[in-house]
């Protein structure tokens, strides 16, 4: 059975993220790409390996070297990762709605004691 | 469901994000709501954590300290510095989450608090975040959450993470 990909799956992990910062505006060999982190090379291999199934990147090949370039079309869907975001900040402020409905009501009933 | 939306602008290649939301109250009031160390726990954090005030110092140059503590026991770290809290309608201060690998990932973060008509207040909080990076590690965070939530397979990678924080 394939293990389904998508981008959330990409993302999910730090290690990509910063992967796909870094190639973002400039394609760079794999070398160059594990250069930058303390995991070993097959780490770094597996990371783009995934981030490839998931369609984030291409890997394209001049001469010798292995080069990855970003498809960040793909993270179109990323405005589900604000929408995630943006929930996680409706939610609190849901719960402050009740917060502040409490405090009014409060307020209230002091101006009538007054 | 409130009619008041939240809306998040995240600019590509931008360190900066808004968020934006208009309440139904006063401005004393939702100021005091941001700033009383009773009623911040009752609204602060997603709502599968708890949330506890470790350190509110008021007023200028107060240190703060927040820590949310998930279903499983594991608690999350925020602190910073208050640069300024001009009652009711200013709050400036600095932010770090202190799960990070390292050091140094600070967000300045500054709450204006919007006087409207009716009684209402707009707040709109920018944060201004070091790097590009940090600032959609930081939005993907939330995102993360929401992944586990509906990915039940990606449990394992985020228990990983948990481990790592």
């Amino acid at each position: 059975m394939q293990t389904r990909r998508d981008v959330f799956q990409a993302i999910a992990d730090p290690t990509r993220r910063e992967i796909i910062n870094l190639i973002a505006y400039q394609s760079l060999n794999l070398n160059a790409i594990a250069e930058n982190f303390d995991v070993s090379r097959p780490a770094i291999s597996q990371h783009i390996k995934v981030l490839t199934e998931c369609g984030l990147i291409i890997v394209k090949k001049q001469g010798r070297e292995r080069y990855c370039e970003a498809r960040l079309q793909q993270l179109n869907e990323v405005s589900v990762w604000i929408e995630r975001y943006r929930r996680l900040w409706d939610e609190q402020f849901e719960a402050l709605d009740e917060v502040l409905e409490e405090l009014k009501a409060k307020e209230k009933k002091k101006n009538k004691r007054k | 469901m409130s009619k008041n939306k939240t809306t998040i602008v995240a600019e590509p290649g931008k360190q900066e994000a808004f968020i934006i939301r208009e309440f139904e109250a006063p401005r004393e009031l939702v100021y005091k709501a941001f700033t009383d160390p009773k009623l911040l726990p009752r609204w602060l954090g997603p709502c599968d954590m708890k949330t506890k005030i470790d350190v509110l110092e008021p007023g200028d140059g107060g240190r703060w300290r927040f820590i949310h503590t998930s279903k499983d026991g594991h608690e999350f770290g925020f602190h910073g510095v208050c640069h300024e809290a001009t009652a009711p309608e200013r709050l400036i201060r600095t932010f770090e989450f202190e799960g990070l690998p390292e050091r140094g990932h600070v967000v300045l973060e500054t709450a204006i608090f919007e006087a409207l008509p009716g009684d209402r207040t707009k707040v709109t909080i920018q944060s201004v975040f070091r790097s590009v990076q940090d600032r959609d590690g930081m939005i993907m965070s939330g995102m993360e959450k929401g992944v586990v939530e509906s990915h039940e397979k990606l449990d394992e990678l985020f228990e990983k993470e948990l481990q790592l924080k």
